[in-house]
């Protein structure tokens, strides 16, 4: 154990001496990544329901015949492109190119509007062609449920980080924040993005 | 922390709401979380006294009761039996989440993380007090369940599906059992609250342990109080999501008409269920993963603040620190896959089965090395037998005594024969709820000078902890042959069986020892209340602790430590070192100022390992 004086040297060479980060960062964004690690296992709860119903169900619909998977995958291909975009808007801010972030701000949350608006497009069209959370024309219940719960939740995450997007936009044009503000809505995106991804993969393709 | 110096000066602007109830101090948050956790214990137990009151005298009539809870008895004074489930289910959240977990986590993490690692706040002092006032709220709308038509939910603390998923929105009461209505989903929808409640502080604890620790402070320096309060944020910050969306599924099955619960042609009442295809077992999946790891939530904070104590009054080092936090560590780790062995009788494949009675008897190891250190650390310790002192004592013997029970429990084959029994009850008594409640005890005589003041008496508290710990032995292990010969917990009237009707005098013996525990817990209030208000003035440090909580003023002002943050020097056990003048130096003593530990090499009972002997006063360069 560390008692000595050799000790406290060696102590208070190390990043984790305490006085100072670990990481060198600072509580707001070790507390996002801590958030979305937890966030993480909301989805994951959402998902692993799905998961073990579909199998215990043994059948499910064919999704081909059902969805869109051109409308969807347009707003896959938009959601990512707004994480390019969001990237873009960090590294100017870090870099203090200051007439660079607020435009590529607002096109990542022009781009989580567009999403959401293809969300809505697509809940409508399958709301108007009989799904609901407790039946639809395909036989199975659960099918409807499982995809409004979870693209529902999903989509909830992209309309807070969109209000998000566009309160960081307004304090960044007011000079009140720090790039690592910036950088800290940038990680949610990218989550809510990354998480798209896996949603994408396991309700609509597999 | 430019921010939180001019916080230390803001103490004389703010005014009463700010300072005593909206208060960013996270010393006031967790006496704040202290209090309404030991009014709510106070609710749960009188709770407990209800369900003994049935299973010790069934059917009988309590007059005064009736008067006390109109709704909950007959016009003759019965307990009426859909009563008697709402009670069991409350009794069991009440406890489990709003009281424990409260204290232990919301309490004493609050009060002691940022203290005990030269902090002057928590990361982010306005989220912290969200989390705290998230708790009233959820207790409001728990409670409230009690009041709705169908009262309170009846199925269980665990709330299984389909009966907690299946109700009739007529009648707002449940299908197969009333409190299946409104009430079960109060439950839910207060469980949420709690759940964000519990994001909120776990973010801040963990980040405020990583970020926040003052120099010299490195990890391997925090008192194990710390690493236990560090690691539980982490398995809170882990569990919590997964119930959160299990309660917004049962949510949507109960109000929106879907079924990821109710499985097809299920039939109640006579009437086929509506819903289909649902799968019940999803919800044990998924509430297990979070309810395992949730007992350690409760059992690692008390684990952590035994260990303390029994250094401090025991004037010795902790033995085996290291092996210590690894243990803590390797629980947390483990916990997150044994959620199985909830399940060995839901139907469950007997080689998944096998599995998790692997990774459960594994648990044993690490929880073996923990009471050994212990008992270690007692050994040829000058023991000071504080109130504080023996409840810590007390926790090892509970936690060994249904420790060896959760042995027999975990073996699935023994499991099926004991599942749902009253010997399950007495085990998770033992191990999770007295012994947790041991700790938090300890805790408030240990820290009781330090949030308040003031000391608290030690002839009550001797007292207490006698009538306590006897009165839990004399409620708790009877309950062991219950279960052996066949009582299953929950029954409202289980010796309408004849095989159990001989067991009466068991039950009846039982009662009157829960109603002698739970009047033990009066001299406790008594002793709080008073010496909140009348106790001796209480000096910074009175137990001689090293740690750096005890460095500080008693209480600590607005931001702690004044003007300069504590150096730490030395690891928090440094007690009884040979050759120095007291026997404990505090952690913020430089080496150069008083000896180090290196004589502990001519005790090896005590452990540690020699240094070299400083040469130049590394602290002035």
């Amino acid at each position: 154990m560390a008692h000595g004086a050799v000790d406290q040297q060696q102590v208070l060479a190390s990043d984790w001496s305490g006085g100072k980060s670990p990481f060198a960062v600072g509580w707001p964004k070790l507390m996002m990544w801590l958030f979305l690690v937890s966030d993480t296992l909301t989805f994951a709860g959402l998902l692993a329901g799905y998961g073990v119903i579909r199998i215990s169900l043994g059948r499910w619909p064919v999704r081909a015949e059902i969805f869109n998977l051109y409308l969807v995958g347009a707003m896959t291909f938009i959601l990512i492109c707004s994480s390019a975009t969001m990237a873009v808007a960090v590294s100017a801010a870090k870099r203090g190119d200051h007439r660079r972030v607020i435009p590529y701000l607002l096109l990542t949350v022009l781009g989580g509007l567009l999403f959401l608006c293809g969300q809505a497009y697509e809940w409508t069209h399958f709301i108007r062609e009989g799904a609901r959370l407790f039946g639809n024309p395909w036989g199975i219940p659960q099918f409807s449920a499982t995809f409004f719960i979870t693209t529902g939740f999903h989509g909830g995450h992209v309309s807070v980080g969109v209000l998000y997007l566009l309160v960081t936009t307004l304090r960044w044009s007011r000079r009140s924040i720090q790039p690592e503000s910036v950088e800290i809505a940038g990680l949610y995106w990218h989550f809510v993005d990354l998480v798209w991804v896996f949603i994408f993969t396991l309700l609509y393709l597999i | 922390m430019a921010v939180m110096h001019e916080a230390a000066h803001e103490e004389h602007k703010l005014g009463f709401l700010q300072r005593y109830v909206f208060s960013q101090d996270h010393k006031i948050i967790g006496i704040q979380y202290m209090m309404t956790s030991l009014f709510m214990a106070a609710v749960g137990g009188v709770l407990a006294m209800l369900i003994r009151m049935e299973l010790g005298w069934p059917g009988a009539r309590w007059g005064l009761a009736k008067w006390l809870f109109p709704g909950g008895f007959t016009g003759d004074g019965t307990l009426k039996p859909d009563f008697y489930l709402a009670v069991v289910t409350m009794h069991g959240s009440i406890m489990i989440f709003f009281v424990l977990t409260t204290a232990l986590s919301g309490g004493f993490g609050n009060f002691l993380i940022p203290l005990t690692i030269g902090a002057r706040d928590m990361a982010f002092p306005f989220m912290n007090m969200l989390s705290y006032w998230l708790y009233p709220p959820a207790i409001v709308v728990l409670l409230a369940s009690f009041f709705v038509a169908g009262g309170a939910p009846n199925a269980g603390w665990t709330a299984y599906p389909p009966l907690s998923a299946l109700y009739n929105p007529a009648t707002g009461t449940g299908l197969a059992a009333p409190g299946s209505g409104l009430g079960q989903s109060l439950w839910l929808v207060s469980l949420a609250i709690l759940i964000v409640s519990f994001l909120f502080g776990s973010l801040n604890y963990i980040t405020t342990v990583l970020q926040l620790r003052t120099r010299g402070m490195s990890m391997g320096r925090m008192p194990l109080v710390t690493w236990a309060q560090f690691t539980t944020a982490i398995l809170m910050l882990l569990s919590f999501p997964v119930l959160f969306a299990a309660v917004v599924m049962l949510l949507f099955d109960r109000h929106l008409g879907t079924s990821f619960f109710v499985p097809s042609g299920l039939v109640v009442g006579g009437q086929l269920v509506t819903h289909q295809g649902g799968n019940p077992l999803l919800w044990q999946h998924l509430f297990w993963f979070l309810g395992h790891p949730e007992v350690y939530v409760l059992i690692l904070p008390p684990m952590g603040i035994v260990s303390e104590i029994l250094a401090v009054h025991g004037r010795k080092p902790i033995f085996g620190y290291k092996a210590m936090v690894a243990s803590i560590c390797a629980i947390a780790f483990l916990s997150f896959l044994v959620w199985g062995h909830h399940m060995f009788t839901s139907g469950m494949n007997p080689l998944v089965g096998t599995a998790f009675m692997v990774t459960t008897l594994a648990i044993a190891i690490p929880s073996a090395v923990k009471t050994f250190n212990w008992v270690a650390t007692l050994w040829r310790a000058r023991i000071h037998f504080t109130p504080a002192m023996l409840f810590a004592i007390g926790f090892v013997s509970l936690f060994v005594t249904g420790g060896l029970t959760g042995i027999f429990l975990g073996s699935p084959a023994v499991d099926v024969y004991f599942q749902d029994t009253f010997f399950v009850v007495a085990h998770f008594h033992f191990v999770m709820a007295s012994a947790a409640l041991f700790g938090l005890f300890g805790g408030l005589y240990h820290w009781f000078p330090k949030m308040f003041g003031r000391m608290m008496d030690e002839r009550l508290g001797k007292l207490h902890f006698w009538l306590t710990f006897v009165g839990i032995y004399a409620t708790f292990f009877p309950m062991h042959f219950l279960g052996m010969a066949g009582e299953p917990r929950r029954y409202y009237s289980p010796q309408m069986y004849d095989f159990l009707r001989g067991l009466s005098g068991l039950n009846m013996f039982v009662s009157l020892a829960a109603f002698g525990l739970g009047l033990a817990q009066l001299i406790f209030a008594y002793n709080f209340i008073r010496s909140l208000f009348r106790g001796p003035k209480a000096e910074g440090n009175p137990w001689h602790a090293n740690t750096l909580e005890w460095q500080a003023d008693s209480p600590p002002p607005h931001g702690n430590w004044g003007a300069t943050l504590p150096t730490v020097h030395r690891w928090p056990y440094d007690y009884s070192v040979p050759g120095a003048t007291e026997d404990y130096i505090p952690q913020t003593v430089p080496v150069t100022a008083a000896v180090v530990a290196g004589g502990a090499l001519h005790h090896p009972v005590q452990g540690g390992a020699p240094d070299e002997p400083p040469t130049t006063d590394l602290n002035s360069a």
